[in-house]
């Protein structure tokens, strides 16, 4: 069965399960008068409500695969399709509007704004969208509860802690309520209770809304909570098992 | 989106501050240099219109070939006709005679001896027919540094530096030694009212002012004048209506044949006049022209470093759905904001210190004391409406060119270049 949503001018077909599918997928970069191949040949699929993670040290290509199924760059052979849409073949307008709508980032360095509160960092993914400002305001202070964040609505970046930080990254990008979320490295600025409690928030959003989260890690404390790890080497999937959660803590 | 620009904008003192301060800056020299530049040249060319030229000025043709030698045996006749005809054909423009002579000013002792004598550049106007402007627009009144205005005929003020250097007194009679039209040497005696500096080398060198009838009776120019002046009613000079006028008076008059036929001249004919007239109208848009790409420049690198620091703002943005090409409007409406902010502020400052200047003026002439151009020595700006709205051409012109150029970086850039880039 195939449900459509339809944004703007364009049409996600979501898929019951397979909301991610990466057919022989390769990308390259152009390096001096060669190529550089960050990826080869990847075959993937990622399912409605997966916690999965791209494992790998660095330069194996994690970033890569996390940009092209976050339709930050295309693929150089092959098809990345997402919410049944080739990311190839999207304009840069429905390439805009699918990371606006569908899909989420969280970032290794949090990133958040620094001049503007937490309330307005997390309104900010609204704000492209045209939704009333009372709208905005309970989606806001939702996300916020989310991440046990609302006393700190007014505050801004720079009286924060690394963890609650991460946690207001969490929130900006759980806020327009996305189908996916990309976390690249999330836990590798934080100690490891923040780990731990930020990992807790993403894997109770992932059950409760059913948000496929898929992180790109070599942190251990992110494998405990992996429900699939994909490892990654030299561009290359060289293991994809599903995983027996041992211990959420 | 706006209302989030501009929280942005207040609250991050580097994306705002530098930038409304340059733009300030710069708006503020546009404002004051055009308001200073219109203030000197409109002084000088005030000047020259209200001491020498008029907007327009009627002489006879041989007198005009020779003018610089004041030659009144070639004045016009019949002065009074010609003005009620001026009067009749151009309504707009008010007419007034002068006379211009130049003699040997000789200051008797109490035996009627010669005790001093100096060089004269006379000058004889209406000051006696009630309702005459002419000694405002000579600045007389003001001018006076003892006495007062001649109120009768025969008296006359001099030049408060001649009558120090000579000992002259108020009350105290002098002599002119000079010629009537017809060639004659005379010698006729005045009483001096009053002592006087315009503040014009040129013109406070033994100058000594009369009314015209005393000139007409002393040179025996009953009824004529070396020059006839016409000055547009609003006092302010307006080059089209002294164009109109003049070819329209010529076209009616002009006699080559006859060297006494008169023969209309207006301020923008005058060569060195004309240049100044020029320069003052291009004066605007030269400050402008420059302050834009000065500023530009400046704004331009204000914008590169100010989007570098953003870079990871920009790659947020780019990834939680913002279109590069909608960062790219952002940058601008952000420069519209910042350059109408420093507009404004810069535009306000640039008005009061015009206004300032305009007011008090900055004395020269300690600089100026040989100067023989006739020139003001305290020179002051000038506020029109035009430094009301200048300032913003430069003020928001520059700064949305300078964060185009630097957001010209961002937009060319593929999104998948660019986020790598971004350091996100």
């Amino acid at each position: 069965m195939v449900k459509r949503i339809v944004v703007d001018d364009i049409i996600f077909q979501d898929m019951d399960n397979q909301i991610i599918q990466l057919e022989h997928l390769t990308k390259r970069f152009p390096v001096g008068n060669g190529f550089f191949t960050a990826l080869t040949d990847i075959n993937l699929s990622f399912g409605k409500g997966e916690f999965a993670g791209l494992v790998g040290p660095s330069g194996s290509g994690k970033t890569t695969l996390l940009n092209i199924i976050g339709s930050l760059d295309v693929p150089s052979e092959g098809k990345a399709t997402v919410l049944g849409r080739s990311i190839a073949e999207l304009s840069q307008k429905q390439a805009a509007n699918m990371r606006n709508h569908h899909i989420g980032f969280i970032f290794q360095t949090y990133n958040l704004l620094p001049v503007y509160t937490v309330y307005e960092n997390v309104e900010f993914a609204l704000l492209l969208q045209n939704i009333s400002a009372e709208e905005r305001r309970k989606a806001v202070m939702q996300a916020l509860e989310w991440v046990g964040l609302t006393d700190k609505e007014k505050s801004k970046p720079s009286m924060l802690s690394g963890g609650e930080c991460q946690r207001v990254a969490i929130a900006r990008s759980m806020v327009k309520r996305p189908k996916i979320v990309l976390a690249d490295e999330p836990t590798a600025n934080l100690d490891s209770k923040n780990s731990h409690h930020i990992l807790q928030t993403m894997q109770k959003l992932n059950e409760e809304l059913g948000v496929t989260f898929i992180f790109s890690t070599h942190d251990e404390k992110v494998m405990q909570y992996l429900k699939r790890q994909i490892s990654l080497a030299d561009g290359k999937v060289v293991a994809d098992e599903q995983v027996e959660l041992v211990s959420s803590q | 989106m706006i209302q989030f620009l501009i929280k942005g904008i207040l609250r991050d003192k580097s994306r705002s501050l530098l930038p409304v301060i340059v733009v300030s800056l710069g708006v503020f020299l546009t404002v004051f240099m055009s308001g200073w530049m219109k203030g000197v040249f409109g002084d000088m060319i005030d000047m020259n219109a209200n001491y020498t030229m008029g907007h327009v000025k009627v002489m006879s043709r041989a007198y005009a070939d020779n003018e610089a030698q004041i030659p009144n045996d070639l004045a016009l006749l019949d002065v009074s006709e010609l003005i009620s005809r001026l009067e009749a054909d151009y309504p707009d423009m008010e007419w007034v005679r002068r006379i211009q002579f130049g003699g040997l000013l000789d200051v008797p002792d109490a035996n009627g001896e010669t005790r001093a004598q100096g060089p004269a550049a006379g000058r004889a106007v209406d000051l006696l027919t009630p309702g005459s402007k002419e000694a405002e627009r000579l600045n007389i009144p003001k001018s006076i540094v003892k006495g007062r205005l001649p109120e009768q005929q025969g008296e006359v003020l001099i030049s408060n530096e001649f009558a120090e250097r000579f000992a002259v007194n108020i009350g105290d009679d002098i002599s002119v030694m000079g010629s009537t039209m017809y060639g004659s040497m005379v010698v006729p005696t005045f009483k001096v009212c009053g002592t006087i500096n315009f503040g014009m080398a040129m013109l406070d060198r033994g100058a000594i002012i009369m009314d015209i009838t005393d000139a007409e009776q002393a040179f025996d120019m009953i009824d004529a004048a070396g020059e006839v002046l016409g000055y547009c009613k609003s006092n302010i000079y307006d080059d089209e209506l002294a164009l109109a006028v003049r070819n329209s008076f010529n076209l009616k008059y002009n006699d080559e044949s006859d060297e006494f036929a008169p023969l209309m001249v207006r301020l923008r004919d005058e060569p060195s006049l004309k240049q100044y007239l020029n320069m003052a109208d291009n004066m605007s848009a030269m400050m402008v022209m420059i302050f834009v790409i000065a500023m530009s420049i400046v704004l331009w690198n204000t914008g590169l470093l100010g989007g570098l620091r953003r870079y990871t703002e920009y790659g947020v943005r780019l990834a939680l759905g913002e279109e590069k090409g909608h960062i790219f409007r952002t940058i601008i409406y952000e420069a519209i904001i910042i350059g109408s902010i420093g507009s404004v502020v810069g535009s306000a400052l640039g008005i009061a210190t015009s206004y300032y200047l305009q007011e008090n003026g900055i004395d020269f002439s300690s600089m100026m004391e040989n100067v023989t151009m006739m020139m003001p020595m305290v020179y002051r700006a000038k506020v029109s409406p035009e430094l009301f709205y200048i300032g913003f051409i430069p003020g928001l012109l520059a700064m949305t060119l300078g964060n185009a150029l630097a957001g010209y970086a961002i937009y060319k850039r593929k999104t998948a270049q660019l986020f790598k880039e971004l350091e996100v």
